[in-house]
């Protein structure tokens, strides 16, 4: 009991650390050039004590549940040798973590309107909500299938720049023949479906099938799943576009 | 209470998010590897404590910086605040005058980016793998100038109104070319970085920040502009890791140099 607290009071320490440069960017805008008083400092006060909690509990389950299971599945993904059943978990994980994410739903909704204003669509609920939902779940598909591509190419060893750099390639000719008002969405779709549970998660999975597998070395080949994860989106939202 | 009903509220928002994730990783554990999780009960807490972590976070956030930095966001991009010294709003928008824009974006674009919990993950992760020569705070620190750079920059395109496309296809451009150079190890992390920066805290103010500026420069629209400084504080912190590798290795390089001469 004594041990735990004192490994949360740890974390707590580290967590005020990390928010106070935070609190220093607004405390300096807000005093010193925009020069007015901080509205609510109570309420703040109480909101910075809650961040710091939640990242304290967050840090300490990483630690506990997340970083290993994700490990123990590679593992155990590795000893039993099906190729088929690792890259249908990968499609799932990169799926289902996607499909549910807050902000991806938020900007899907953006774009309809986007497409609606720019008359690529009707202005109606329904045409903007069928849009909506179409591009979510292309989002999710293409997250899904960017994990799986990224754990084919940790089983296989394929050096990743080769991937990426050809992903960047199809980006920057998609570009060139994209509508001009779906470009913003696709690139900054690449940023949003990647979510603070799925990113320790995936990351854990990677290190631990690069790890597990004979030949790999876990720092070049156990990284990179999010990178796949942050690419895909774009070219698959661009596609999305050029279809209506 | 009315606390609560938000804590709620939001326990039950972050658990819609865990679910789907819950379900396939216990369904493949119990239905394809069928092997019991090792340390089941220790699991289970962890993941508990994810979420109640998360949803604490998220309520601070809401609760505190996130009005606080949009209010700032509009008030720091408002006219009446841009040209406070001029007796008049003048015609044609000069994008020196938006200095303390550019100022604020890079602040809270570094600040934001060293608090966010999945870079913190990954740091964690690439400490351990490669043995402490990566250190957490180097990566985060790295990453946090990547995406001050980036933010920076793409506050300077909303005011400009230069294409979006031109910035990324020359970033990507230079990410290609420091592939060549850069050290092996550090090339897939730094891949990785891109996607991590921009999640729970960073999004949502730097969101604010490019609406705020979109909807206020006259010939700009929050529709069309508002979007794409995520993609540049996804696309800088690539830049920004791999040349911190490079310049590691370099200093190292020049230290070893420096021995062999001075035993000569």
């Amino acid at each position: 009991m004594r041990a735990q607290f004192s490994i949360f009071l740890g974390y707590f320490l580290n967590s005020a650390r990390d928010l106070a440069s935070i609190i220093a960017v607004i405390t300096f805008f807000q005093l010193i050039v925009l020069q007015q008083p901080i509205p609510n400092a109570g309420e703040i006060l109480g909101g910075v004590l809650l961040v710091m909690l939640g990242l304290t509990f967050f840090i300490r389950g990483l630690e506990m549940g997340l970083f290993p299971i994700g490990e123990t599945m590679a593992y155990a993904f590795a000893r039993k040798g099906s190729v088929f059943w690792l890259l249908l978990f990968a499609f799932c994980l990169g799926f289902g973590t996607t499909v549910a994410e807050p902000a991806l739903i938020a900007v899907a909704q953006e774009a309809a309107s986007v497409a609606a204003v720019g008359g690529v669509i009707a202005q109606t609920d329904a045409a903007m909500n069928s849009y909506a939902n179409g591009l979510r779940y292309t989002v999710a598909i293409s997250v899904g299938f960017a994990i799986l591509v990224g754990v084919l190419r940790i089983l296989k060893g394929w050096p990743i720049h080769y991937l990426i750099v050809s992903g960047y390639i199809a980006v920057v000719l998609m570009t060139t023949i994209a509508p001009e008002e779906i470009i913003g969405i696709a690139y900054d779709s690449g940023g949003v479906t990647t979510s603070t549970i799925t990113v320790p998660l995936v990351t854990a999975l990677g290190v631990g099938l690069a790890s597990s597998i004979k030949g790999r070395n876990p720092m070049v080949d156990g990284f990179g799943l999010i990178a796949f994860a942050s690419l895909t989106p774009m070219i698959f939202v661009m596609a999305y576009g050029m279809t209506f | 209470m009315e606390f609560l009903v938000a804590l709620a509220y939001g326990f039950v928002a972050t658990l819609k998010d865990v679910l789907p994730i819950a379900i396939v990783i216990f369904g493949f554990q119990l239905l394809v590897i069928r092997k019991s999780i090792p340390h089941l009960k220790k699991v289970l807490f962890g993941f508990l404590y994810v979420l109640i972590g998360l949803v604490l976070f998220l309520q601070g956030l809401e609760q505190a910086l996130f009005p606080l930095g949009k209010l700032m966001a509009a008030q720091l991009t408002d006219p009446a605040f841009i040209y406070k010294g001029l007796a008049a709003i003048p015609d044609v928008i000069r994008w020196q005058d938006y200095m303390w824009v550019y100022i604020f974006a890079a602040a809270i674009g570094f600040s934001t980016t060293i608090a966010e919990p999945s870079l913190y993950a990954v740091a964690i992760k690439a400490e351990e793998v490669s043995g402490g020569a990566i250190s957490v705070w180097g990566l985060r620190i790295a990453v946090a100038i990547g995406v001050a750079i980036g933010i920076s920059l793409g506050t300077f395109r909303i005011i400009t109104g230069t294409p979006l496309h031109y910035y990324i296809m020359a970033g990507y451009v230079v990410v290609i070319i420091q592939t060549f150079y850069a050290p092996k190890l550090i090339i897939a992390l730094a891949y990785d970085s891109g996607g991590v920066t921009t999640s729970t805290v960073t999004v949502p103010l730097v969101a604010a920040l490019g609406l705020g500026l979109a909807s206020t420069i006259p010939g700009r629209s929050p529709l069309l502009d508002g979007f794409g400084l995520i993609a540049f504080a996804s696309l800088f912190p690539i830049i920004s890791v791999m040349a911190y590798a490079q310049l590691s290795e370099w200093r190292e390089k020049g230290q070893k140099q420096k021995v062999t001469k001075e035993h000569d």
